[in-house]
């Protein structure tokens, strides 16, 4: 269960955005991505990707990280771009290709200076007043972290899964979907069976 | 006599008929270490679920401490904390501190006084120097060890381990091993580890859904020891 997978995006520093309270960073990340979808045109899709990467240099990510978080969704990004261009021109495909690379940017450079708990910490503090509405904030909370945590326990128990079809010698898509699927829903109970045994739930 | 089951048993409706894991079964459950030994699929994790309800009897009851398992859950998880084989799907945040302190929430309501009660729990079980880490980080031994630190943080009056020591190795098994034995509480303790059983006060052995021997520890897993052996 050591797979680097685990360890996620965030790597500790001291820059200006790790320095940063995650709440002003989220808020702030919100309003930038805001920004970058409604204002059209262009140039504006070219000073939210400066932005964009102004913020990735300052959070000193590696180019490594930068690459390996970023290059399945680059693909994404290519192939929109390439679908806007057949329908809407060069343009809009340029524009589209910009703002989703500089969104991506940006949640990356949020992520990579914050850790999971602050963003869970600044979450709860956010929701707090609606618990006069009956919003309990810490079930919230731990709905968000259950979430997290299942992101890399489920690839965790994808590349497992992947490789017992492998040393089996199996090539087929269902070698390895079936049995993953099996799994992830087994998981699922059995984190259920464990927040009942410890009487989350009951009260 | 904190434990009784009272001709609890367990069937599920099955695509092929009804299906019996566990047959009625009477006990009164009060020494202090119980284990219960038997081959997989027989029955010994159904049996232990019964006692707190992960799940319920569908003939018979189940009672605790007086409550009723499937009537007063919430009062009968109060008092049988459970630690299951895989920590993995049982610690649920993301750093071991908070974790604890999700154990601790329903008792303890300010958040500071709870940090510095999760963070005595840490430090009690050796575990200080990981409050902030992540809980994919630790190894096995570890994990499981956060696991019951979290499930005795609350201070049940009964523990129910299924199998905790399955995927540790052997120091870890004898750490793990040594902690529950240890333990001011009434330990409900079910293992492939036949020492551990041994240490026990009364041992169940648990074959094709019922049990099938009670009593001392030697002689419990003579019984099953002589079982096996005989099919082969």
């Amino acid at each position: 269960m050591s797979s680097p997978l685990l360890v996620g995006v965030h790597r500790p520093g001291s820059s200006v955005l790790h320095r940063l309270p995650a709440g002003v960073k989220l808020v702030g990340l919100a309003a930038f991505s805001v920004a970058v979808v409604l204002v059209r045109g262009l140039p504006p899709a070219a000073v939210g990707l400066g932005v964009a990467v102004a913020l990735a240099v300052l959070a000193r990510l590696p180019l490594g990280v930068l690459w390996r978080a970023s290059r399945a969704l680059l693909v994404a990004a290519v192939v929109v771009a390439g679908l806007q261009w057949w329908v809407d021109g060069p343009e809009r495909a340029a524009e589209t290709l910009l703002d989703l690379v500089a969104l991506a940017l940006a949640a990356l450079a949020v992520s990579a200076t914050t850790p999971v708990n602050a963003i869970l910490d600044a979450l709860v503090r956010a929701i707090a007043p609606l618990r006069h509405v009956g919003v309990d904030p810490g079930r919230v909370a731990l709905a968000f972290g259950l979430a997290v945590g299942a992101l890399p326990g489920t690839l965790a128990l994808a590349v497992e899964t992947r490789d017992a079809a492998r040393a089996r010698g199996l090539r087929t898509p269902r070698a390895y979907l079936t049995p993953f699927v099996i799994r992830v829903v087994a998981r699922a109970h059995e984190t259920g069976d464990a927040l009942h045994a410890r009487g989350i739930g009951d009260d | 006599m904190p434990i009784v089951l009272d001709g609890a048993g367990v069937t599920v409706e099955a695509p092929d008929g009804p299906r019996v894991l566990l047959e009625p079964t009477t006990l009164e459950l009060g020494e202090h270490r119980i284990g219960v030994i038997g081959p997989n699929g027989s029955g010994k994790s159904t049996l232990a679920r019964l006692l707190n309800g992960l799940v319920l009897p569908t003939a018979g009851r189940v009672v605790v401490d007086g409550f009723d398992v499937a009537r007063q859950g919430r009062e009968v998880r109060r008092r049988v904390g459970f630690c299951f084989t895989d920590p993995a799907a049982q610690l649920v945040m993301p750093t071991c501190v908070e974790d604890v302190e999700l154990s601790l929430r329903r008792t303890e309501k300010d958040a500071r006084r709870r940090r510095e009660r999760a963070l005595e729990v840490l430090d009690r079980h050796g575990l200080a120097d990981h409050a902030d880490v992540t809980v994919h980080a630790l190894s096995g031994g570890q994990k499981q060890l956060l696991a019951l630190a979290g499930v005795l943080a609350v201070e049940p009056s009964v523990l129910v381990a299924d199998e905790p020591t399955t995927l540790l190795d052997l120091a870890n098994t004898r750490r793990i091993g040594d902690l529950l034995l240890g333990l001011p509480q009434q330990l409900v303790l079910v293992t492939h580890d036949l020492d551990l059983a041994r240490r026990c006060d009364r041992v169940l052995v648990v074959a094709d859904a019922g049990v099938r021997f009670d009593g001392p520890a030697a002689d419990a897993v003579a019984f099953y020891v002589s079982s096996v052996v005989g099919v082969a």
